[in-house]
């Protein structure tokens, strides 16, 4: 306890600890479930209102991964699946995953998905005219390091044409999955690509309420990281949600 | 200094590229001892399955026991234990089927016992972030009589949260919308 009587910050590791409830997000972060111009959601948003979940063990705590499929060594390279290379541009995509204090989260797995070059991904629901390439899945998993840090090798998917309404396409993405260390910080969410020209015109990009939130799912272009003569670098730090204030503020 | 936390996206129409992984539907070793199917249908707002969708499941054992980083409660005793289970679905008709062991009680910060209950997750095209539900089991009475979260539900809705007893385990849909929807939760 402090002189002044007030329970302290807590202060913990993340990697060590499990925080006795983890920060609620602040509103306009998270995109709204319903959202007409995503047409799919009509059918599929919960009409009824949302019932608050108190923080207990279940939700603090999360799957270790001793327990998950392992990560082999060239999970992290999409580009070295297959006999051949790709076609496209080669990419570096790296970051490092943290919690909302800025702490990183060190061994957390990190798993991605996206279409090839021309845009058109290896599965059978994807009926895009574009061709398949036999040198890319499209999938990829990385385990953290010490710094919270992961990266991948692939190539710049391209964007891909949908139904959702007239010349409807999106913007290119990679999809990304975070387990963290807490049912309550799951994570999965879109990567993209800096000055994009469909960012305007896509719903789902433009479901998130907050401009600057929207703004943080934009990778960096980075020439530091970019490997010479070899491929570019766009650059993704990933927030989970972090401890939230001692249980005393969270009003039940 | 307090950063905000990214923003989710749907996990879209091609998920089955990169999440699903053999065996994910099981939270424990088939064999287990005293081993469950937890199965249902999740619908949408037209009654019609939904083909399309990754179903994540986390509990504790029958002790309380977590298989998480810190083996809160202590190592469990089952061996193989999991207590996470990924059940994926391209095209499918809507059910989901996966093993796992009837969790048991647990207390809570506030001192009250919470009820087996297993958290659940709901990623699907259209949902721009996930649906977080909880499944409890119909049979546990007493126990739902006092959990602190089932309090907070409306009793003609508390029903929607009840996995009831079925052959080889227990049974729960998930409907997103109509007149059955299902209770759905905010972290
Ligand atoms: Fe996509």
């Amino acid at each position: 306890m402090t002189d002044s009587g007030a329970t302290p910050r807590q202060i913990y590791d993340p990697v060590s600890e499990t925080p006795s409830s983890y920060v609620r997000e602040a509103p306009g972060i998270q995109p709204p479930l319903d959202f007409p111009e995503y047409k799919s959601t009509a059918l599929r948003h919960p009409k009824q209102p949302l019932i608050y979940l108190p923080q207990n063990i279940t939700e603090l705590t999360g799957p270790a991964l001793g327990s998950l499929a392992p990560v082999g060594d060239l999970d992290n390279d999409l580009t070295r699946q297959h006999g051949g290379a790709p076609i496209g541009e080669r990419t570096v995509v790296f970051g490092r995953v943290l919690d909302t204090e800025g702490k990183p989260l060190r061994n957390t797995m990190v798993e991605i998905w996206q279409a090839n070059a021309s845009g058109r991904y290896r599965h059978r629901w994807d009926r895009f005219p574009a061709p398949l390439d036999p040198n890319f899945s499209g999938a990829g998993r990385a385990i953290t390091d010490d710094e919270g840090r992961y990266r991948f090798v692939t190539i710049k998917p391209g964007p891909y044409p949908w139904g959702n309404h007239y010349n409807a396409w999106r913007p290119a993405h990679i999809h990304f999955s975070l387990l963290g260390r807490a049912f309550t910080q799951r994570l999965v969410t879109q990567m993209y690509f800096p000055g994009d020209p469909l960012f305007r015109y896509d719903p789902i990009f433009n479901s998130i309420p907050d401009a600057a939130a929207r703004k943080r799912l934009v990778s960096r272009f980075s020439i530091q990281d970019t490997e010479p003569d070899w491929a570019l670098a766009y650059e993704f730090d990933i927030y989970l949600r972090g401890p939230g204030a001692t249980p005393f503020e969270e009003a039940l | 200094m307090i950063f905000p936390s990214t923003a989710g996206q749907t996990v879209g129409p091609y998920f089955a590229i990169g999440l699903p992984w053999s065996e994910g539907s099981h939270a424990v070793a088939p064999g287990t001892a005293g081993a469950i199917t937890l199965r249902g249908v999740i619908y949408d707002g037209a009654g019609k399955p939904i083909p399309d969708f990754l179903l994540e499941t986390w509990q504790a054992d029958p002790a309380g026991r977590f298989a998480d980083l810190h083996g809160h409660g202590g190592p469990s005793e089952i061996v193989g234990f999991r207590g996470f289970a990924r059940v994926g679905h391209e095209d499918g008709d809507g059910s989901f089927e996966l093993l796992t062991v009837k969790p048991g009680p647990l207390a809570t910060a506030s001192g009250t016992i919470a009820a087996p209950h297993i958290d659940v997750s709901l990623f699907a095209r259209g949902l721009l972030h996930r649906c977080v539900t909880r499944f409890y089991f119909a049979d546990e009475e007493a126990a739902n009589a006092v959990d602190p979260v089932l309090a907070t539900v409306s009793p003609e809705r508390r029903e929607t949260l009840l996995a009831k007893p079925a052959e080889g385990g227990y049974e729960i849909d998930i409907h997103l919308q109509g007149p059955e929807e299902t209770v759905f939760f905010a972290l």
